[in-house]
């Protein structure tokens, strides 16, 4: 009977899975393993080994790695010390937090742009205390700094809503069991956030790694993250095969950190978004 | 008698401007069973949580042994709490939580592993090392969550409402876990509820508590048989409370009839409260009794019967007995002297809507 009707519910699911995931992923797949000529080749696949292709998917790596490592090192503390603040209607600063995910992701990293660029209002600032400019604009800072401005949010979310669920009585039992503020720390709290930090790395880290646009914007399309590569080989150089080739490749290491981070989410309980 | 352990100066504690605890004193001794009893948000929890260092008081102290311990934090007293929801840690397994404090401590695995076979023995769960909380059954919880506690060997333990969600014959159950355990180990218990019934089956003493202030300190014989104040009377098992007036020493007029009583030291005339239990209004011949009045009500209630009775003096009277009288039959009502419990009205308008409530 139940799970009748939860099958019912989960047809238009199925098809949209069907419709703009599977079909497409297939056709992905099927141009990464042949030529333009039509031949069966694994060249596509092979091409990541090029030193170009190679670069780029490290600083892609490398850049999404920051990014993320960022990100953690910026919800966490902002988490615990919501956690043990006294104000009373917590999820209303969490609401105030992740406002900017609502804004236009373009608008955001074009305001980003005006913020360091050489003229921009950080080297304003700076300029106007007697400080020398800084010069991180078309640079991969830039570009983490921006992608940090982006995803933050997405980290933030779960962590918060993680630590946040843990109740007070398992804190304060730590406590009360002799546990100082570090081993509460260590403990109880990192223990018990893992999920929302699993949560947080999938949703930042992946979308990190296959970025494009930010790197355009703000790395001046000076540097090349595999992203890049990708986005030009269907628009500008027009070589689809190669293109898909380059995007498999992505994917299966997109796969990989889901694989290795997510796998707490199931366990994760007081998670909603 | 065994010494002070825990002494409360003078604890006064508000929340948002609301006054919880009002200038409260209360010693512990060594190895009593303490409980604090009184109606929900009396103040009990936040009692037990500046025992425990989760809360610190506005005004006030508190001494552990001689010691004052009031700025002291949880992780340095030597008291273990055994908290209502359990609070076990859902990501470790038993063995885990029990070892939780041991290892802070730093003892050695073997002894932890022998404090954990212990304390499993002690609370009835052998062989539970390895499940994870979330699998027990809230009893099982709770007793993992006692024996997490008595590992560390606490001075004393606090225990809020420990049995709270469990059901009646559960909580019957644990209820001589916990005197047996209490004997066994020789520590100090302070448990918070507001059962009544647990209260007077536990304790070596009962604070009575209502609206932040204590009502009365005593064995369970003393308040139930002696109840200080109406409040008390009304909360310690059943009670007629009746309005009275002192006529003199050892005479008490309700509704305009006069009784014997043995209470003294009241001024002439003065308006009383008069607690009768139940059980100690006897029901009989419409002509042997000091009134009487008419069955309007009868209730069974398992070992007795519950009646009310409506006196030609114009009080309703509660009267339990082993007999039966049917509703409408007049009997005679008559309670000896010794069963009259006699108060002294409240002093505040305060106080009196306290009652009231
Ligand atoms: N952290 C807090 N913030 C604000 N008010 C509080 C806080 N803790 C307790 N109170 C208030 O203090 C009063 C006493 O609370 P307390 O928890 O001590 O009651 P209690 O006697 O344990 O009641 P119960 O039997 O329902 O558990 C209540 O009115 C409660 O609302
Ligand atoms: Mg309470």
């Amino acid at each position: 009977m139940k799970s009748k009707k939860v099958r019912v519910l989960a047809i238009p699911y199925a098809v949209w899975i069907v419709g703009f995931t599977l079909i497409p992923l297939m056709f992905v797949l099927a141009k990464a393993v042949t030529s333009p000529a039509g031949g069966f080749t694994f060249d596509n696949l092979l091409a990541i080994f090029d030193p170009v292709n190679r670069k780029s998917l490290i600083l892609s790596l490398l850049l999404a790695f920051i990014s993320t490592v960022m990100c953690i090192l910026i919800s966490y503390p902002v988490a615990l010390i919501l956690k043990s603040s006294k104000i009373k209607n917590k999820k209303i600063l969490m609401f105030i937090l992740i406002l900017p995910m609502w804004m236009n992701f373009i608008l955001r990293i074009l305001a980003v742009q005006m913020l360091l660029s050489k003229n921009g209002i950080i080297n304003h600032f700076l300029t106007m205390a007697g400080l020398s400019p800084i010069n991180i604009i078309n640079t991969p800072y830039a570009i983490v700094f921006g992608m940090v401005y982006d995803y933050l949010p997405y980290m933030m979310l779960p962590v918060l809503n993680c630590i946040l669920a843990i109740p007070d009585d398992i804190i304060e039992a730590s406590r009360d069991l002799g546990a100082n503020r570090l081993t509460v720390l260590r403990r109880i709290i990192i223990p018990l956030s893992l999920s929302g930090i699993g949560s947080g790395i999938t949703m930042v880290f992946v979308p990190s790694m296959t970025e494009f646009v930010i790197a355009n914007i703000l790395g001046g399309g000076k540097i090349q993250l595999l992203g890049n590569i990708i986005e030009q080989e269907f628009s500008v150089t027009m070589n689809q095969h190669l293109g898909s080739g380059l995007s498999v490749t992505l994917m299966i290491f997109v796969l990989l950190t889901t694989l290795l981070f997510g796998r707490h989410e199931d366990t994760n309980k007081g998670f909603v978004l | 008698m065994s010494k002070k352990l825990i002494e409360l100066n003078h604890i006064s504690k508000s929340f948002d401007n609301t006054l919880v605890l009002d200038e409260l004193d209360l010693y512990i001794r060594e190895n009593e069973f303490v409980t604090l009893l009184g109606p929900s948000g009396c103040g009990k929890t936040t009692l037990l949580r500046i025992i425990g260092g989760f809360e610190k008081p506005d005004i006030g102290s508190v001494f552990f042994d001689g010691m004052d311990i009031t700025m002291l934090p949880p992780n340095h007293r030597q008291v273990n709490t055994v908290f209502q929801k359990y609070a076990l840690f859902t990501h470790m397994t038993i063995a885990e939580n029990i070892a939780f404090g041991l290892r802070i401590k730093k003892k050695s695995d073997a002894y932890i592993k022998d404090k954990i076979k212990y304390a499993l023995d002690l609370v009835n769960l052998p062989g539970f090392e390895n499940r994870m909380p979330d699998s027990l059954s809230g009893g099982q919880q709770q007793r993992i969550a006692i024996a997490r506690a008595i590992v560390n060997e606490p001075k004393v333990l606090l225990l809020d409402e420990p049995l709270g969600a469990l059901d009646l014959k559960l909580r019957q159950e644990m209820q001589y876990e916990l005197i047996r355990l209490k004997n066994e180990l020789g520590i100090t218990f302070i448990y918070v509820t507001h059962d009544q019934e647990e209260a007077l089956t536990m304790s070596d003493t009962i604070v009575v508590m209502n609206q932040g202030y204590i009502q009365q300190i005593g064995t369970p014989e003393c308040i139930y048989n002696e109840p200080e104040n109406a409040f008390v009377a009304d909360f310690i098992g059943e009670s007629n409370i009746i309005d009275g007036v002192m006529l003199e020493d050892r005479l008490v007029e309700i509704g305009g009839q006069k009784f014997a009583c043995v209470d003294t030291g009241f001024e002439k005339n003065e308006p009383v409260d008069v607690v009768i239990r139940p059980e100690d209004v006897e029901l009989g011949e419409p002509e042997g009794g000091q009134t009487e009045g008419t069955v309007t009500s009868i209730i069974f209630k398992g070992v007795h019967w519950e009646i009310q009775v409506e006196s030609i003096i114009g009080i309703t009277f509660m009267a339990q007995t082993t007999q039966h009288f049917p509703v409408g039959k007049r009997v005679g009502i008559s309670i000896i002297p010794d069963n009259f419990q006699i108060m002294h009205k409240p002093q505040s308008e305060d106080e009196e809507k306290l009652i009231e409530e």
